[in-house]
């Protein structure tokens, strides 16, 4: 027994165990001294929950990209970023003109509902043509081949929208009837906070019953189990692909009108890091599952803007909130080590991987 | 037989070389690191080093505008020879300080560098410059360490019209405490040189004069969510929060501190480097109020509102967009002053020889300097500002801000 248990157990098993130990008890320790010093009113802490359930909704939408597209193809779209991208940098535009006629502010609902269509079409849009273009032919390439082109083609996007809209950022106007809080009880709630985390959960709940109750979903999650199999059932595989790209197009561009609500500044750039965040968002939930991105993104925001204030001021750790980008990536690293499925990873069968 | 062949035909190859080296008579370059030179009808080359493109593109966009009025004020001559004024982009960055300085490095004709825009940048390119023999002079490098004697980041050949942060983070903290009458102040810096000692300086002042400081955070540039360092900041009720950081990020901490509970009423102030109307335009609203310390041009010579102002509105079609055109505009001027004084040779246009120990002594060596940004005297580490530092408050829909001190 004790024989077969030491021919299992590599070095390098321990060490990482031991590693993933230490950093269990740095964080528990760090938390519990910053408890003990009580330095933040409850609060403080409410509104870091907010602002972390904020960003989770944000990232939640765009791991749903890269989830869907894993689901059905099994490769990385690393192209997400720039699917993301592409909507709000080409609606602040149109938010921009809107803004200049006075009709923005008179009818925010009707302007904001504009230019998150525009958003959301030019994501599918994109998303649409990188399925078409770059990744079709390479359906049956080995799995190197395509995420290879999905990093050419993500830079591709990220220059081509340079050369479109030009390298200065812009900005989305602000909308009167968001400034400020709402009061739920004694907590001030920001009103830009409530919209994105409320107008998060909705996509992930229309997009979710999309998968879960209709037919096209029910065609989905059959190409995802068998692509050869679905076709002989009568599936067009290619046009459940393209619905596919579509749906995560159409997510990413709301994240993205999202996000622009809340950071107001769009640039050729800004899908880099929230794509990576969500990508991690999506490997910590399980990569495949659609539950598992709204539970990762809601889990990976919440951790990054509670973290350095929690546990790593409590460790002394001078200037913590810089490190909250560690903070997200160490856990992808850790997950990728313990949990390679995912807090929700569904088996993968032989076949499927 | 053969070997004797062999002799002879050495023999007379070594004649040839001889004789070949004792072609036409050239001027001997005797500089101690060596020259630049310029053949008849050859440019001068003098490149830039500044960032100009991404988020903080208008810093060295406007300095490159600054350094073009002045070129085209000699009318792109100099001693007979065009002028060529070429360049790469810092990034404001030390992995673009290291792109344009190996870049620029491997140039053998570049005489002097206007550059860079940011001190992260020149701390990775400044070596190499050094070690090529270039004469480095920046428009808006402000970390104290560039010009301080026997510091491992001041290097010979670099000078800066810029002034150095010591002067500015005192200003502020000064203004901080006689002004404003703040007791508490927190900072925030973003791991740049720049802003992290510029922070230290306000910090150290600031508690000389009897203040607290209730925290010292930092962020990252491309930071967009603010709200976890301003909490930890709120925390500390401070009445003032310093980040003298760049637009970027700057702009977000505007935005967010306007939000975040506890900090909706507590003084924001930037430093030169969120000078510029992009602040305004990314902050929107938010940006009311928010001070930001910059030289002051109400005490720049007066060729600055008569000549240089229309020139520079009449060739880009703008006020300036950023702070240090003046500061470029006196750089490139100060060297088209020494190589006028050390190039030797045929001054009309001809072959001409310009060493480049002579161009960094002749830098070095400026004295009274009538520039556009005060009387120029240079240190003996390359210190040449005459710095005058005001404090600027912003208005929505007003652009420049206003000057409330002193």
């Amino acid at each position: 027994m004790l024989k077969r248990w030491r021919q299992r157990v590599t070095i390098t098993d321990i060490v990482v165990w031991a590693i993933g130990l230490a950093i269990g008890i740095a964080v528990i320790y760090g938390t519990i001294v910053t408890w003990r010093r009580a330095e933040y009113t409850p609060q403080q802490w409410i509104s870091l929950t907010i602002s972390g359930l904020k960003l989770g909704g944000i990232y939640a939408l765009i791991a749903l990209g890269y989830t869907l597209v894993y689901g059905i193809l099994r490769m990385i779209n690393f192209a997400h970023s720039e699917v993301f991208m592409s909507g709000p940098f080409t609606a602040v535009f149109l938010a921009m003109y809107l803004d200049k006629i006075g009709f923005y502010n008179t009818y925010p609902l009707i302007s904001l509902i504009l230019v998150t269509l525009l958003s959301a079409a030019v994501s599918v849009t994109v998303a649409l043509l990188l399925e078409r273009i770059a990744y079709r032919r390479l359906r049956y390439a080995p799995r190197l081949v395509p995420l290879i082109t999905a990093i050419g083609a993500s830079f591709f996007l990220q220059y081509t929208f340079r050369g479109l809209y030009g390298n200065d950022p812009e900005t989305y106007p602000t909308l009167d009837v968001l400034k400020g809080v709402w009061m739920l009880g004694p907590i001030p709630v920001p009103k830009t906070d409530l919209v994105v985390i409320v107008s998060a959960f909705i996509m992930m709940l229309i997009l979710y019953l999309i998968v879960q109750k209709t037919k096209t979903g029910k065609a989905m999650r059959s190409v995802s189990e068998d692509k050869e199999a679905a076709a002989l059932m009568g599936i067009n595989v290619d046009r459940i692909i393209v619905f596919t790209f579509g749906m995560g197009g159409a997510s990413a561009g709301v994240a993205g009108i999202l996000y622009a609500l809340v950071f107001s500044q769009v640039h050729y750039f800004m899908g880099f890091i929230p794509g990576l965040k969500a990508f991690t968002a999506a490997v910590l939930g399980g990569i495949g599952n659609v539950v598992g991105a709204w539970l990762g993104g809601t889990l990976l925001g919440l951790i990054e803007s509670l973290g350095p204030n929690l546990f790593l001021s409590g460790l002394g750790i001078p200037a913590a909130n810089q490190l909250k980008d560690g903070i997200a990536f160490t856990i992808l690293v850790l997950i990728l080590i313990f949990r390679p499925t995912g807090l929700l990873g569904e088996r993968i069968s032989k076949t499927k991987a | 037989m053969t070997k004797k062949l062999f002799v002879l035909m050495g023999l007379l190859v070594l004649a040839g070389l001889i004789l070949a080296g004792c072609g036409a008579p050239k001027a001997e370059c005797t500089d101690a690191i060596g020259c630049v030179e310029v053949k008849s009808g050859e440019p001068i080359h003098i490149a830039y080093a500044m960032v100009i493109s991404g988020p903080d593109a208008t810093l060295g966009t406007d300095s490159r505008n600054g350094a073009e009025i002045a070129m085209d004020e000699k009318g792109g001559k100099l001693l007979g020879h065009d002028i060529k004024f070429d360049g790469e982009d810092d990034q404001c960055s030390a992995e673009g300080g290291q792109a344009a300085g190996t870049k620029l490095a491997a140039d053998p004709t570049i005489v002097a560098v206007i550059g860079t825009s940011c001190s992260s940048a020149v701390r990775v390119a400044m070596p190499l410059w050094s070690a090529a023999g270039f004469t480095v002079i920046s428009a808006s490098n402000t970390a104290p360490d560039l010009t301080l004697a026997g510091n491992e980041n001041q290097h010979p050949g670099y000078l800066r019209t810029a002034h150095s942060d010591v002067v500015q983070g005192a200003a502020a903290a000064r203004f901080a405490w006689e002004k404003l009458g703040v007791k508490k102040a927190a900072t925030i810096h973003d791991g740049s040189i720049y802003a992290d000692s510029l922070q230290q300086v306000f910090v150290d002042e600031f508690t000389k004069l009897g203040g607290t400081i209730t925290a010292q955070e930092s962020v990252s540039p491309d930071q967009t969510d603010m709200s976890g360092v301003l909490t930890s900041i709120a925390a500390g009720a401070p009445e003032l929060i310093y980040h003298p950081i760049f637009i970027a990020a700057g702009t977000q901490l505007i935005l967010q501190g306007r939000q975040t509970v506890g900090l909706e009423n507590t003084y924001q102030m930037g430093a030169d480097g969120m000078f510029s109307p992009d602040v305004m335009e990314g902050a929107g609203d938010a940006v009311e109020g928010v001070f930001v310390s910059s030289p002051d041009f109400t005490q720049f010579g007066p060729d600055y509102e008569a000549k240089f102002k229309p020139a520079y509105a009449a060739k880009f079609g703008s006020e300036p967009v950023s702070i240090f055109h003046a500061h470029a505009y006196d750089a490139f001027n100060m060297i088209y002053a020494c190589v006028e004084k050390v190039a030797q040779g045929d001054k009309e246009g001809g072959d001409m020889l310009i060493g480049r120990q002579a161009m960094r002594d002749c830098m070095y060596g400026t004295k009274d300097f009538k520039g556009l940004t005060g009387n120029l005297t240079c240190t003996p580490t390359g210190d040449c500002a005459d710095p005058k530092i005001a404090v600027y408050q912003y208005h929505v829909g007003e652009y420049p801000p206003e000057k409330i001190w002193p």
